[in-house]
């Protein structure tokens, strides 16, 4: 268990990376750690991990103070940082025997605790090559290895999957996931799909403030609302009065102009529970305002990463009226992804 | 410590490159011995002499073996590795300054027989020949904690050697720029302003920070300056014995040339090396707070 608390870091040039954060990581479970560039994701990693010291604040490791019980607290995790830490001139083998030592492996266990993670981290094949000449994906593979052998009850790791072809990606992944098992796992990462698959919980940073703690799944659907795209032909004002006569008051409104000529885009929120495209169609149909596209989308990661680190609303909300969240059940939305894949996409000339 | 003994044995001697700078330091003391001790004008069994030419190799092993310990570490990142074990700053230091002193330890050993070799063929005085092993060992390994503690302060290794360079030249030298300093009060003045001006810059160095170094700088200048105004004398031999200091050619050339076990130069360089190697281990701990 990792518990931080008001953790600031000021650089000696007066950058303030991390300001104030506080969070508490619970034992088995895989955390995501999300934030733009320069958000402070790598420097609290550097700090939790023991390698910065703080400016002020405290982090506990298992109950181990990283600085006053820094031996005791470094045993408990292991980690990957953003760039691998390698020693070019070793191979696989050799280097992670120096990491075993250096995580005050007993000797008797070495060959064993080796030999485990090279497996698990497919390195069998490379393992007695020199560092230097394997591929990124394999380099990142080793320093992979470094962070879980030993079994420590936390695992952090720095942008894991960087620079990795499709299929590693995956094994990566895969591997990541096992390791729930018995570990607690920090990862950040910019890739948010892979983020929304692996994670249970997720932490947003922005500049250096926590904006977002929460689980995977409340994030998802946390807003209980969902989002249909439309472009229509006419003008925003007839259009905006049809939708709102249709859906009612509780929904939120963005136009923007459409790239086709005398069109609007519009992209409609509303609580979850309702499908409103069969209504929509028919009552712009009566008002005779041709509906040139209508899709479904879902409330991405995306826009709650962005939301939240972008400080402010999109720019294709113009305007947005009243509304409320409210909490979508699990058969609900099973139900309307169902309908999304048929008539999801509709267009019309 | 053991664990990052081995890693920095393997990575030096996993290449050429260990087994360059024992080649190296054997080849500059062989070169010496072939015109003291075998044949040719001398041919003397005093194989202290050869060291005392020899030790014109720490000029190029030093900064070139110091330069990659920290700053490389610190470019490549691997001291995220280091500094995330459960190990101590000490451990560290201590680690990789046991593997540098090793690759000069190993000639040193080798050296252990030449006299040996020699007496077969003459007398030789075992105390002054063993005795000169052990301080050019000691006098290395001083070299390597300064060239080490120079490694911390930066993450190029150009840099680091470059200044390890002047250090270790400078130390060497020392003996000759003395009998050139002028010792007029005028020019002792002028010389510790000098060393002034680099201990701020040092201090600039160490804290990143322009004010404390200017104050410590301010402070030190205007005693310079009272002394030379109060008395100048004090300056005068204050400068000669401040520069005799680091000379450390002078030093050794009794214990080298005459016989004379002087221990005090000993007991210097163990206290010289245990400072600088206090100094890296404070300046890496200093680096994470930055």
């Amino acid at each position: 268990m990792i518990e931080v608390k008001n953790l600031t870091k000021i650089y000696s040039g007066g950058v303030k990376a991390v300001d104030n954060i506080s969070f508490r990581i619970e034992p088995g479970k895989i955390y995501g750690f999300l934030g733009p560039n320069g958000a402070g994701k790598s420097t609290t990693m550097n700090i939790i991990t023991g390698y910065l010291a703080a400016t002020s604040g405290t982090v506990t490791i298992n109950g181990y103070d990283i600085f006053k019980d820094a031996k005791k607290a470094k045993s408990c995790i292991g980690y990957l940082p953003e760039q691998p830490p390698l020693y070019q001139e070793l191979t696989p083998r050799e280097y992670l025997d120096i990491c075993a030592g250096l995580k005050k492996i007993p000797k008797s266990e070495r060959p064993g605790e080796i030999a485990t993670v090279i497996k698990r981290t497919g390195l069998e094949k490379v393992q007695d090559r020199l560092i230097r000449s394997l591929s990124k994906g394999y380099k990142q593979r080793v320093g992979l290895a470094q962070a879980i052998i030993g079994g420590p009850d936390i695992i952090i790791l720095d942008e894991p999957t960087v620079g990795l072809d499709p299929i590693q990606i995956i094994e990566i992944r895969e591997l990541i996931k096992s390791l729930k098992k018995d570990h607690t796992v920090i990862l950040s990462s910019h890739i948010l799909t892979e983020v929304n698959e692996i994670c249970d919980s997720i932490l947003i940073i922005n500049k250096g403030r926590l904006v977002v703690e929460n689980t995977t799944e409340n994030l998802g659907s946390n807003d209980g609302k969902e989002l249909l795209l439309l472009t229509v032909k006419g003008k925003s004002e007839a259009v905006r009065s049809v939708i709102l006569k249709t859906v009612g008051e509780k929904v939120g409104l963005a136009f923007s102009k459409s790239s086709e000529s005398d069109c609007v885009d519009v992209r409609i929120e509303y609580p979850a529970g309702k499908d409103i495209r069969e209504d929509l169609s028919y009552a712009f149909a009566v008002a005779r305002i041709p509906v040139l596209g209508m899709k479904k989308d879902t409330v991405s990661l995306e826009e709650v990463f962005i939301e939240y680190t972008s400080g402010e609303k999109t720019q294709e909300q113009e305007d947005v009226y009243e509304y409320e969240p409210s909490d979508a059940g699990a058969e609900e939305s099973n139900e309307t992804s169902g309908k999304e894949n048929s008539g999801g996409e509709e267009e019309n000339r | 410590m053991g664990s990052v003994y081995k890693k920095e044995m393997k990575v030096m001697f996993s290449g050429m490159m260990g087994f360059i700078f024992i080649a190296v330091i054997l080849l500059v003391v062989g070169l010496f011995m072939r015109v003291y001790n075998l044949g040719g004008a001398y041919s003397l069994s005093s194989f202290e002499y050869s060291l005392n030419g020899g030790i014109w190799a720490y000029l190029v092993v030093v900064p070139v073996l110091t330069m990659r310990s920290m700053a490389e570490e610190t470019k490549s990142r691997t001291d995220q590795l280091l500094f995330t074990s459960p190990i101590s700053m000490a451990d560290i230091v201590l680690g990789k300054y046991l593997a540098m002193i090793t690759v000069i330890g190993i000639p040193c050993l080798v050296f252990c027989f030449y006299p040996l070799i020699f007496s077969a063929y003459g007398n030789v005085n075992f105390l002054a020949s063993y005795a000169g092993i052990l301080i050019f060992f000691l006098l290395g390994a001083m070299l390597i904690s300064i060239g080490l503690f120079i490694s911390t302060l930066t993450d190029s290794q150009i840099i680091s050697a470059v200044i390890s360079f002047v250090v270790v030249l400078m130390a060497l030298l020392m003996s000759s720029i003395i009998s050139l300093v002028e010792s007029s009060s005028l020019a002792s003045m002028a010389a510790f302003t000098v060393v002034v001006a680099l201990v701020t810059l040092l201090v600039k160095v160490m804290t990143k920070d322009w004010t404390i170094a200017l104050i410590v700088g301010i402070v030190l200048e205007v005693g310079v300056l009272a002394l030379f105004f109060i008395d100048s004398t004090i300056l005068e031999t204050a400068l000669s014995s401040l520069l005799g200091s680091f000379a450390v050619f002078n030093m050794i050339e009794n214990i080298l040339f005459d016989g004379l076990i002087d221990l005090t130069v000993y007991f210097y360089f163990i206290t010289v090396t245990v400072m600088f190697l206090f100094l890296s281990v404070q300046s890496l701990e200093k680096r994470r707070w930055s």
